[in-house]
């Protein structure tokens, strides 16, 4: 059997054990779910190895001379102290490193980034310069950097703020901007709820439009067989599920 | 003793993070390299961090598996699904294809791991629209709100949603483009001013907890 349509056959019966979970949770589900945490840790140790020790150590060390490269090994290695109870509290230098480090690095560039250019992208200007005639106003709201937009997008990280940051009593004024910063937050939670959802849609789309292709008979039509066979196993489990007395809790 | 057990990471902590705030500052070749090498070891270092965790699942589902606990053969799977992973992938140098061929790790990762990540992920498409169907209620203003947004964007977002409300895609993009990120970056601008006072915490050793319990 050619590996692709060996390959359509399994990817067939795993796509349809992990729907199996539609009915409910089953043995076939639960085999999937473990099979694709083994298969996805092993797959992330290898490309570790590949990337790290392979291309950041072995090959530096060796082919370049890179002997600074081993100050971080054995940084990496005093982690594994941690399972040496005597020796466990080496771990807090690699620990400390690290730490360190990423605060350090953070500091100045999350300021930069996601302060200082966000509040920049915020306060733009209200009326644009259209040639020599003067100043204009856009009002195309289907344009993110038109002027309408400029305001609406103040207007809204403002209220926002000001409903998350400003600890005075939301009353008079107040209330009615922390009411405002409200009224964005919902909007872009329904947002973000509906493009996650369209998002697993596509997903399931794909899953589908997989299925659809294994049930030619190129491949010996996988899905149809497989989808037999998964019904067949889920009513031979459900039955046998009916005929054994409930478990005592 | 102490010195080296409590106040001496502390030390680093401070040196490095002040070491690593100032390089931003400095825009000279030295301190580009030092930037360049330092993200080398942070990788190198996260590696060793895996090892922590992957030893952290390979003794529980041991224990598991030598224990014949419930559902010890599913450990089983585990375990051989992540060994097997590991011989294919070793055996083809972590390589998916050698020439345009696909090897036999990049067979385990088109027909095994693609799939059953992408028909995980799939299947919350039907609890998200279960859950939305069972707790989607305009009980007040702001619930509305939240509703017409995720339903508008929603059909926004395909073909048919724009047929039946033509006006719906551009909506939807100017709530994704306008509104949300309006949101978003109200959120951004929040957390970042939280991640730099901790950042200052962790360096001037005011939050310690990142170097665990335990003896002194």
């Amino acid at each position: 059997m050619d590996a692709t349509v060996f390959g359509a056959w399994v990817a067939t019966g795993l796509t349809l054990l992990i729907f199996s979970f539609l009915y409910k949770d089953t043995p076939l589900f639960k085999f999937a779910e473990h099979l694709y945490v083994g298969v996805s840790i092993g797959y992330t140790i290898v490309k570790t190895y590949d990337t790290v020790i392979m291309h950041l150590i072995v090959k530096p060390i060796v082919e370049n001379g890179e002997f600074a490269l081993l100050i971080p090994v054995a940084i990496g290695m005093l982690m594994l102290t941690r399972y040496v109870p005597k020796a466990a509290w080496m771990s807090r230098y690699a620990f400390a490193f690290i730490v360190g480090m990423g605060s350090g690095l953070a500091i100045p560039r999350t300021i930069s980034s996601f302060i200082l250019k966000q509040v920049e992208d915020t306060i733009r200007p209200l009326l644009s310069m259209a040639g020599p005639d003067g100043l204009t106003f856009s009002m195309n709201l289907l344009n993110p950097a038109s002027n309408l937009n400029a305001i609406i997008i103040l207007l809204g990280v403002s209220s926002v703020l000001f409903y998350f940051f400003f600890s005075i009593e939301h009353s008079g004024v107040g209330k009615a901007v922390a009411r405002t910063g409200i009224m964005f937050l919902m909007i872009a939670f329904g947002a973000a709820f509906g493009y996650t959802v369209m998002a697993r849609m596509s997903l399931l789309i794909g899953r589908l439009t997989d299925l659809i292709e294994f049930s030619d008979a190129s491949y010996g039509r996988p899905t149809l067989w497989l989808v037999v066979v998964t019904i067949g196993v889920l009513v031979v489990l459900s039955r046998r599920a009916q005929r054994e007395p409930p478990q005592e809790s | 003793m102490i010195f080296l057990r409590r106040q001496l990471p502390i030390i680093i902590t401070l040196i490095t993070g002040l070491l690593f705030a100032g390089q931003y500052y400095v825009p000279h070749p030295a301190s580009e390299q030092m930037l360049t090498s330092a993200t080398k070891w942070m990788q190198i270092i996260g590696g060793f961090a895996l090892i922590l965790g992957v030893t952290s699942l390979f003794h529980q589902h041991a224990v598991k598996i030598g224990r014949q606990e419930a559902g010890w053969g599913y450990s089983l799977v585990l375990y051989v699904a992540m060994l097997g992973t590991i011989a294919v992938g070793l055996w083809a140098n972590g390589k998916e294809s050698v020439d345009g061929a696909m090897t036999a790790f990049g067979w385990v990762y088109n027909f095994m791991m693609v799939p059953l990540q992408g028909t995980m992920f799939a299947i919350l498409a039907f609890f998200i629209a279960s859950a939305a169907y069972r707790s989607f209620r305009a009980r007040s203003r702001e619930a509305a709100v939240l509703l017409v947004a995720a339903v508008i964007v929603m059909m926004g977002r395909v073909p048919l949603g724009e047929y039946l409300i033509p006006l719906s895609g551009d909506l939807s993009s100017w709530i994704l483009n306008v509104l949300n990120s309006s949101v978003r970056r109200a959120i951004l601008i929040g957390v970042s001013l939280g991640a730099i006072a901790l950042s200052f915490k962790i360096i001037f050793g005011v939050e310690r907890s990142y170097l665990g319990g335990g003896k002194e």
